[in-house]
């Protein structure tokens, strides 16, 4: 799910750090308030695994593929959502970096699409508020029902939302031709699949660390269900909540896939299909009747950074585009006689530095380099 | 396997290159980030099939890789990692764009094709300046020009540790995995009955680490922030490296150099 620069325009990529660096900073902050200091290697720790544990393939039985850690709902349960946000920040920044996955102005959108949604709503939204209820009853036995149904509820819904702002970002950037509603469609099921897969691996994860040590989930610690002893059934809760989280996921998926094209179609009218143009609204002049509108398009017009994408419309001149066809041609031969004259370059050095050495009995290549 | 040696291997290789000695390593950090995130800004910027123009902004990046030394392979082999969901989209585009753009020798090349090839190299363009900033820049100068960006102690300190930490849990767990292949010959990955004492084993030893580490923070006089080495100073070269650099993108973006060029050699109506 990590972004690429290629598919954002400056504008969305700009905003998205916004929208990251602000919640950074309220993590901050608030990290700031309370024990910072002794949180920090735990919390570069954990980083650290959750980095390396999204290299382990997890076999899912009956099937010839595998999955991976959802970071986020992890680092949130054991560290709590903050300090979880900024753990993952490192880590994204770090793959961004070393691995090439996602982009350094994409680093944003990827903060925001996993990190934010992973650990801000799935801490607030499901973690916290199952674990603290009384569902599935009181005891060890529910405590774990919690924990794993929290887990996979929240996987799958944060990487809902995580695919749902991908395709929007795209969408918003103007890079693809795909169609909203198309893309949704294709990105929400997938990740449906996978968020039930990292979310059985989390809470696999979660309910062993609540079985050997409850005192790392500060949150079942509040909810006053220390573990005692004895207990299981593990196995049949784990395959009564995929179901569960199945048919909600599926639900959700559903709606957040046919929303968007709902709600264009309830818009703009479907005529082909026999319906009059709905609400006598006109795709092109959507919204752009009242003089303040007007005014503000002119604003937008003056401002927006993206270019206006309509050349193939406007008289191209076929002349134009084949000597650009030339001129790339050229850059690219350019480009060839740089790295040709840098390795030439190179050899010679190297040579010098093995003559030096022949002949001086100096220290070997390696070391001069 | 395996994933985590591989993830380690490439993590060496990353930090060798940066430990490296050329023009470009010895430039300041400050200035070598800011001129990246300029240039995938500007990359960025450009239109959807301008992909002429966009060509010539690979030269930037090809003059670093040569007067670097590092060797341009190593780049692409992490193409894999971003190119698929780049292709993903991209390549829906000729299907939905069909609008004849350049006939050639009678081939008609569509809008959607243009805009498929200048998405795939922006993200080339990008993947490669990316990787030039972390390959001739050694992660404690970034993080320190980052605090001198005034990005919070906090996020810089927990930059530090987790880079230094990937290393040693990533071997920990590389023997893990060794480990546990060994007793299962065969299998693919983790059974689902190890899911969670695979990691979560691992969990519980790393927080005793946490703390142990924590500990020996103190131990060794730390107080709320770290204390860097000094960098390479912020010196003319940098500002020179910097000016000409972001002068040439906006000159790239501004005029299409590549038509012009060809526009020498093609008589135009």
């Amino acid at each position: 799910m990590h972004m690429a620069d290629a598919l954002l325009s400056p504008a969305v990529a700009g905003t998205m750090y916004i929208a990251s660096g602000t919640a950074a900073a309220f993590s901050v902050l608030s990290l700031k308030k309370d024990e910072e200091p002794q949180k920090l290697p735990a919390m570069a720790v954990t980083a650290a695994l959750v980095f390396s544990g999204q290299m382990i393939n997890y076999t899912i039985p009956g099937t010839g593929s595998s999955g991976h850690l959802c970071g986020g709902m992890l680092l949130s349960a054991i560290l709590g959502p903050q300090a979880g946000f900024l753990s993952m920040i490192v880590v994204l920044a770090i793959q961004c970096l070393f691995f090439a996955d996602g982009g350094l102005m994409a680093l944003g959108a990827n903060i925001w699409n996993m990190a934010f949604y992973g650990c801000f709503i799935g801490y607030y939204l499901v973690w916290r508020p199952i674990i603290r209820s009384k569902l599935f009853g009181s005891g060890r036995a529910a405590m774990r029902a919690r924990i794993i149904a929290a887990s996979i509820i929240g996987c799958v819904l944060t990487l809902q939302m995580g695919a749902f702002s991908v395709v929007l970002e795209t969408c918003l950037s103007g890079i693809a031709d795909l169609p909203f509603g198309a893309f949704a469609a294709l990105m929400q099921p997938i990740h449906l699949a996978i968020g039930l897969v990292e979310g059985l691996i989390t809470s696999a994860v979660l309910c062993f660390v609540y079985e050997s040590r409850p005192e790392l989930l500060r949150d079942v610690m509040d909810a006053g269900e220390a573990a005692p002893k004895g207990g299981k059934s593990l196995r049949t809760t784990v395959a009564v909540l995929a179901a569960a989280a199945l048919v909600i996921g599926g639900g959700l998926s559903l709606l957040a896939s046919s929303h968007p094209d709902g709600l264009e179609w309830a818009l703009f009218g479907n005529e082909d299909a026999g319906y009059a143009a709905n609400m006598g609204l006109d795709e092109e002049s959507f919204g752009v009747d009242s003089k303040a509108a007007e005014a503000a398009g002119n604003i937008q017009k003056a401002t927006a950074i993206l270019p206006d994408y309509s050349f193939s419309n406007s008289e191209s001149p076929a002349g134009t585009s084949v000597s650009g066809l030339v001129g790339s041609v050229m850059v690219a031969v350019a480009a060839i006689m740089i790295s040709m004259a840098g390795g030439f370059f190179r050899k010679r050095k190297a040579a010098r530095v093995r003559e030096y050495s022949d002949k001086e009995g100096g220290p070997d290549e390696r070391v001069i380099r | 396997m395996d994933k985590t040696r591989n993830a380690l291997n490439e993590f060496g290789m990353m930090d060798e290159f940066a430990a490296g000695d050329s023009p470009i390593h010895r430039l300041n950090a400050t200035a070598k980030l800011l001129c990246t995130v300029s240039y995938i800004l500007v990359v960025m910027s450009f239109g959807k099939y301008s992909l002429s123009a966009l060509s010539v902004m690979i030269l930037w990046p090809v003059l670093l890789f040569q007067l670097s030394g590092i060797p341009m392979g190593a780049c692409f082999y992490k193409l894999r990692m971003i190119l698929p969901l780049v292709m993903a989209v991209g390549l829906f585009n000729p299907f939905f764009d069909r609008g004849i753009m350049l006939t050639l020798w009678g081939i008609g090349i569509s809008g959607g094709v243009v805009s498929m090839l200048t998405l795939m190299l922006k993200g080339i363009l990008c993947l490669m300046a990316s990787f030039l900033l972390a390959a001739t820049t050694p992660f404690d100068s970034i993080c320190a020009s980052l605090s001198k960006l005034h990005v919070p102690g906090t996020l810089v300190t927990l930059f530090l540790l987790t880079y230094r930490y990937i290393g040693v849990l990533g071997r920990e767990l590389a023997i893990m995995s060794d480990a546990y292949h060994l007793r299962a010959p065969g299998q693919k990955g983790i059974h689902v009955s190890a899911w969670g004492s695979f990691l979560g084993q691992l969990l519980l030893r790393s927080m005793d680490r946490a703390q142990e580490l924590y500990s020996s923070m103190l131990l060794r006089g730390y107080h709320k922030h770290f204390h860097y080495a000094p960098t390479r100073p912020f010196r003319w070269k940098d500002f020179f490296f910097l000016f000409s650099g972001i002068s040439f993108f906006l000159l790239f973006r501004m005029v299409d150099v590549a038509s012009i060029l060809g526009s020498l050699f093609v008589s135009v109506r």
